[in-house]
């Protein structure tokens, strides 16, 4: 460490790496890394999301039949509960940015609960599906003509929520630890990025279900 | 800190305005507009993606390298989809050929 850092107040700070200078500049580092993850995320799922372009340009009624197999009603409750979620989250970065340290608590475990009835409401969702023979393989059952491209839909939707829904399973795993550091006292009023990191992660993958909901519940939905 | 610390009614706010873009895009989608459906879709849900980066995510406050990375991620990804088309959209041009 430099005489410089060293007599800079904030160095004293615990939380603060030694090769920063200051915690302002460690916090904007590790927003900045933050987002390049995210930017390897957002291109993860775009292979996906152009997968799914290229076949429902393909196979648009077969798309659209399939699609309309999906629980709407649920989709939209999911929907509404992982936006709840955002907001809990959004609520508990604030928490951490001022200190409150019980309600930051509060807020983690409410987004970790409304999380949890996400992930709940989607295993019902893929229960109805395994009972409808709606999982592609041997036992697909469907309108014969659409039989081969609605196994395409079904194999999309099957792995890009699968994939959301392990991102969910990591972003509560995530909250357990921002949880056991703010009751720990790691996390503070000036050291609150592991929670505002933290918040990025989880509002991105919201962001990725707001586009799959309307791409895999709500296509060709006035045909019926 | 340097992180700039926004009024709880913002997120309120956010919240309502993503919850109103849901029932809208679920209205949307029973109504027969053709291929204006799916831009619809889309159009809503880049909306509801842009004020929950803006705000929830707090890039409207961030650094300009944040936004340079964020816009980057969008950047990217338009390649990725736009050129994975220009093959896949003009294939059945060489019909025609």
């Amino acid at each position: 460490m430099s005489h410089d850092a060293a007599a800079h107040h904030e160095a004293h700070h615990p939380a603060l790496a030694h090769h920063f200078d200051s915690l302002a500049q460690q916090s904007e580092a590790t927003t900045l890394g933050m987002w390049v993850f995210l930017v390897t995320e957002v291109l993860f799922f775009g292979g996906l999301f152009a997968t799914y372009m290229i076949y429902r340009s393909w196979y648009p009624d077969a798309f659209a039949a399939a699609s309309h197999e999906l629980d709407v009603t649920l989709g939209t409750i999911n929907t509404v509960v992982l936006i709840t979620s955002s907001l809990t989250m959004a609520l508990a970065v604030h928490a951490a940015q001022l200190g409150q340290r019980k309600l930051l608590m509060t807020f983690l475990i409410l987004t970790m609960i409304l999380g949890g009835v996400f992930l709940g409401i989607k295993s019902v969702e893929y229960y109805h599906k395994f009972a409808e023979h709606h999982v592609p393989g041997p036992d697909f059952q469907f309108e014969k003509e659409y039989i081969r491209h609605a196994q395409l839909f079904f194999s999309l939707y099957f792995v890009m929520t699968g994939l959301h829904a392990l991102h969910m399973i990591i972003g509560i795993g995530i909250m357990l630890v921002m949880l056991w550091w703010s009751w720990n006292g790691t996390i503070t009023e000036e050291y609150s990025s592991p929670i505002e990191i933290s918040g990025l992660y989880w509002h991105f993958v919201d962001i990725v279900w707001i586009f799959l909901f309307p791409l895999l519940y709500l296509i060709g939905r006035h045909a019926h | 800190m340097s992180s700039h610390i926004l009024p709880k009614r913002v997120y309120y706010t956010i919240f309502a305005i993503l919850l109103f873009c849901t029932y809208l895009t679920v209205q949307i989608a029973f109504l027969d507009l053709g291929a204006l459906n799916t831009v619809a879709a889309l159009g809503i849900a880049t909306f509801k993606a842009t004020i929950v980066v803006l705000f929830f995510m707090h890039v409207k406050y961030s650094t300009r390298l944040t936004w340079a990375v964020v816009l980057g991620s969008v950047f990217w990804l338009g390649i990725l989809l736009a050129l994975t088309m220009t093959d896949y959209l003009t294939r059945v041009w060489r019909h025609y050929g």
